[in-house]
């Protein structure tokens, strides 16, 4: 596969008619986007070339959510194959129909996205992403066996027996969510083993935001390449970008997804290099297509060449899903940040949890709930205190805000094999 | 010097029982201790008959616990006793960092827990005062 390696000219000209193939098909056989172009008062022939995409509004997360079950549908129940749905933490889920074409893209997208973390046909990769209505665990599956990879498709939990099973299949590629990454290599701890002796060579993270320091948390713990890559129901599922063996940004598979990054609070159009939040535009979705859907994902485009040599440009790590920003005192704070701080602290676990106390609705105060290591644990009152004092200056120095330190026993915070839960409200 | 057991308490109901059920379960017995807390977390420090089992035990029941070694003396049980350790300890520059009385069969002397900075100097300034060390023997089995 070639796939994002392009000549410039003709990766343009094969941009150009993915995004009017896009138009014409949810003008035409979408309802929901009819009608958006008639209020807009648009046609498709005005959007010319990916400069007119602006004039396209954009679709949100709750358009998708008022949709429930099959108002985004644009062919005939019967060309859907299969229905997936987000989690739906807040409200209703949100439901995605593929095509025998869509699920087609989606499996070449991840397979790309495999091949470009340096999995090929000789590995045996374990998906302990969870298999469902959950993209992750059917997304990874079918683009790991399009690649020609031996999948052990584990599924989440049940830790103990992932990890026999591990040692067993001499299983070389992890692919799960960060926080379930460093939940097995501490339970492999506890059970006597040395994580960096199971052979792991590759892992493969998402479903949830990963920063570059649980990154490089997770490869010392496991002793193996780690790589970041993202994706997300309402546009395909995982396999809209991922990382190369740089490890420094995800390429975006643009000859499929068209990504824009825009100001959320003024929804105007961002240069690339500055933060904001992500749109993306699939250009051959044919079941449920969207159009310049707003992810709520922070990050930014990266205007430089990756040294791989790869055409296609990455993003930055998610630094927070707009929706996850927390606002105290008129502070923006995404746990992401408190997530690197923790990191550079050997004292402390990487598992946290954020309180907000909250008083008639407003977030009052934050609580920085914080596990001990066994190293971080002294008899002495004044190293622990001068420990709290150490990251809460540093949390607030990063945050911009000085919350409460709450320092817990080891493993108190619940663990979860999927996405971890890290806000909870007191009120 | 002693062996002290120190299990790091969250400031949560239950969380005491579960040390103290821990250790009675599997028959080690608590010679001394004493609690000191924030609003947040508390250390608990014990004096206990073996202090390596309870060691193995706490961390096998997922309890954080480390051993801290700390000093066992005989101090007068008179008034101005203590006062006059303490004046030792002062003279040589040897900051305290904590210290707790320990639970005895009543004798003429009082037994003292301390932890200092400098442990090796410490027990060279009570033995040039002649101040009693009480031994490991003594104070795990009594």
């Amino acid at each position: 596969m070639q796939n994002d390696f392009f000549n410039t000219d003709e990766f343009s000209a094969r941009q150009k008619s993915g995004l009017q193939q896009a138009i014409n098909h949810a003008f035409n056989n979408s309802p929901f986007y009819h009608r958006v172009f008639e209020q807009a008062g648009l046609e498709p022939a005005d959007i010319k070339s990916p400069a007119d995409l602006s004039r396209v509004p954009y679709t949100t997360k709750n358009d998708l959510r008022e949709a429930y079950p099959y108002g985004m549908a644009a062919v005939p129940l019967d060309k859907i194959l299969r229905i997936h749905a987000s989690s739906g933490t807040t409200g209703k889920p949100i439901v995605a129909g593929y095509t025998k074409g869509d699920l087609e893209t989606w499996s070449i997208g991840v397979a790309r996205i495999c091949e470009m973390a340096g999995v090929s046909e000789k590995d045996i990769a374990q998906i302990s992403f969870g298999y469902g209505l959950f993209t992750g665990g059917f997304g990874l599956h079918y683009g790991l066996e399009r690649l020609g990879a031996t999948v052990v498709p584990f599924s989440s939990g049940n830790t103990e027996r992932q990890l026999a099973l591990m040692q067993d299949f001499k299983t070389n590629v992890l692919v799960s969510t960060p926080s379930f990454a460093i939940y097995m290599a501490e339970t492999a701890r506890e059970l006597g083993y040395n994580p960096r002796e199971f052979g792991l060579r590759v892992g493969l993270f998402g479903g949830e935001p990963c920063s570059d320091a649980l990154r490089k948390d997770i490869e010392a713990q496991w002793g193996l390449k780690a790589t970041v890559n993202y994706g997300l129901t309402e546009v395909v599922g995982p396999g809209i970008s991922g990382e190369c063996l740089e490890t420094a940004g995800m390429h975006i598979l643009e000859d499929l997804y068209y990504p824009e990054v825009i100001d959320p609070d003024t929804g105007e159009l961002l240069p690339d290099g500055e933060k904001g939040e992500l749109v993306l535009t699939p250009m051959f979705k044919e079941g449920f297509p969207v159009l310049r859907y707003r992810t709520g994902d922070i990050t930014r485009l990266i205007p430089e060449p990756c040294p791989c040599g790869r055409t296609t440009r990455r993003m930055d790590y998610i630094t927070g899903r707009s929706d996850d920003m927390i606002i105290i005192k008129g502070v923006n704070i995404f746990p992401s940040q408190v997530e690197e701080v923790l990191a550079g602290f050997k004292e402390v676990s990487p598992h946290y949890r954020l309180v907000l106390k909250k008083e008639k609705g407003f977030i009052k105060d934050l609580e920085i709930q914080i596990e001990l290591t066994e190293e971080g644990f002294t008899d002495s009152y004044k190293e622990l205190e001068a420990l709290d004092g150490r990251i809460r200056q540093r949390l607030r120095s990063t945050l911009s805000l000085a919350p409460k330190v709450k320092l817990m026993e080891p493993k108190s915070l619940e663990r979860t094999t999927g996405k971890a839960k890290r806000i909870v409200e007191d009120k | 010097m002693i062996k002290q057991i120190s299990v790091f308490l969250e400031n949560k109901s239950g969380r005491l029982i579960r040390v103290a059920q821990a250790l009675g379960e599997n028959e080690i017995n608590i010679r001394g201790l004493s609690i000191a807390d924030t609003s947040d977390f508390g250390i608990l420090r014990m004096i206990v008959d073996q202090p390596d089992k309870a060691i193995n035990v706490l961390k096998e029941g997922g309890i954080m616990a480390t051993v801290t070694e700390v000093i066992a003396m005989e101090v007068p049980d008179t008034p101005g006793g203590l006062a006059k350790v303490l004046t030792y300890m002062e003279e040589a520059g040897i900051n305290i960092e904590y210290l707790y009385s320990f639970i005895e069969k009543p004798t003429t002397n009082a037994i003292i827990m301390m932890r200092v900075e400098r442990i090796n100097d410490a027990l060279e300034v009570l033995k040039k005062n002649n101040v009693p060390i009480v031994g490991g023997d003594r104070i795990y089995s009594f």
